[in-house]
């Protein structure tokens, strides 16, 4: 979640100064969005020039505490996001995805090592997730929020630990099947880009 | 002090069918739990998860290893003194066809105590504790095929846990549950183990492994990994 939409949906429930907010960041969301008070101001100015907040005041109050409110628009906006799913694409260049993808057509490393390791740490995460869980007794929405986080990182490990199942089930089946998955080195020849120098070592001949 | 070791196994190989045909189905796996403790057992079907758990049960015999629980090693008793400790000693816990269709929920947890021998008064005020202890007294009266799928299971496990019964050996408990039932049965698993029994758990999910103290991941007959929880086994 963005900061800025998070401020959004909390200054729909009414004015607030940027302590207030941050408070209210955090408590609302299981403590993952405990952001500085720098980046909610920077965040409110950003949401002022944009009309989807003003200062209540032209001058802060006597206490130094400036006060937010809410534009119609801005309203508009947190609905908007409230309500619109998300369509995250982001995971698609997931670093462990990416990173056993590119292991698959290495020559000579062993995948499914990578695998296990992966796998001890997950469940050694999921373990650590079930025993926050297994003593939190939410008694408040700020702790039942704290409780959705922790079961939507185990709902996420747990998928993907079978999705590690999966891939090793498949690599499997591609080595009964006798094919190579090594993908060496193509001719590829790059018409543009820094020329070799002459005492440079060529690749192939480092270390792998 | 150490803590005292309620089940304990070594050396257990077993091997099904003969010759090129034969499949190692358990491959000298030594396997050790706690009072207190709850191991998890994983793995791809077929790894043998279930065989071993058969095999700490007595419910299925080893070409070789040795099975003790609670000190006691079952390949010295004989057939009906093997019977007796395992009925007082060990729970099991499947994941369906737990019960005996036509005995009501209270009944079906009662029948360890009354095959013990229990007086019917005693064993009433025990069956209650535990139906309430489990969230299912309110149902206690009804038959299996009349309450959900959790309160089945529920139930299983109370029954699994009555009398002096110290060791919980679970097949799969919440494989036909939804997530919510799941969660609810595996943390009334553990909330015995954490009186002071111990449990063996095997499961494909995740999930349900990470309430375990240890987690064993089995391949090939063999145990090729051990995880403990990050906070460690006291």
């Amino acid at each position: 979640m963005s900061i800025r939409n998070g401020l959004l949906a909390i200054l729909s429930l009414g004015e607030c100064h940027g302590y207030q907010l941050k408070h209210e960041l955090t408590s609302r969301t299981g403590s993952v969005l405990d952001v500085n008070i720098g980046q909610i101001y920077s965040t409110l100015s950003r949401l002022e020039r944009d009309g989807l907040v003003k200062q209540k005041t032209l001058t802060p109050s006597k206490d130094g505490q400036q006060l937010f409110v809410i534009t119609e628009a801005g309203r508009t906006e947190a609905n908007a996001w409230l309500f619109d799913p998300i369509a995250d694409d982001r995971d698609v260049r997931n670093d462990l995805a990416t990173k056993l993808a590119l292991a698959v057509t290495l020559p000579g490393i062993d995948v499914a090592q990578i695998l296990r390791k992966q796998r001890a740490t997950d469940i050694q995460k999921l373990q650590a997730l079930t025993l926050a869980k297994r003593k939190a007794k939410p008694a408040s929405p700020a702790e039942l929020a704290a409780v959705l986080m922790t079961d939507r990182a185990i709902f996420n490990l747990e998928a993907e630990l079978r999705w590690l199942d999966h891939i090793e089930k498949i690599l499997g089946e591609t080595k009964a099947r006798g094919l190579d998955t090594s993908l060496d080195l193509s001719t590829y020849e790059a018409k543009r880009g820094r020329p070799a120098k002459s005492n440079d070592k060529k690749i192939g001949e480092t270390n792998v | 002090m150490s803590k005292s070791i309620l089940i304990s196994a070594a050396g257990l190989t077993r091997t099904f069918g003969s010759g090129e045909n034969s499949v190692i189905a358990l491959n000298d796996v030594a396997i050790e739990v706690q009072a207190g403790e709850l191991v998890a057992i994983m793995g791809s079907s077929g790894s043998g998860k279930s065989t071993l758990l058969a095999a700490l049960g007595g419910l299925d015999s080893v070409d070789a290893g040795v099975v003790e629980i609670e000190g006691r090693a079952l390949s010295d008793l004989n057939a009906a003194e093997s019977a007796r400790l395992r009925r007082q000693s060990l729970g099991f816990v499947f994941q369906d066809l737990n019960l005996v269709s036509s005995l009501t929920i209270r009944e079906n947890v009662a029948l360890p105590l009354e095959l013990d021998g229990i007086p019917s008064k005693a064993a009433a005020a025990q069956v209650a504790a535990a139906l309430e202890e489990m969230s299912i007294a309110e149902i206690a009266h009804r038959y299996p095929d009349q309450v959900s799928g959790g309160q089945r299971q529920k139930a299983a496990i109370a029954r699994c846990f009555i009398g002096q019964r110290k060791i919980l050996l679970a097949d799969e408990p919440t494989g036909a549950l939804d997530s919510r039932n799941s969660e609810d049965v595996i943390r009334m698993i553990r909330n015995k183990i954490d009186q002071g029994l111990a449990g063996v758990l095997v499961t494909h999910d995740a999930k349900i492994a990470a309430w375990a103290d240890r987690i064993l991941i089995m391949r090939d007959g063999a145990i090729i990994e051990e995880i403990n929880s990050a906070a460690g086994v006291n």
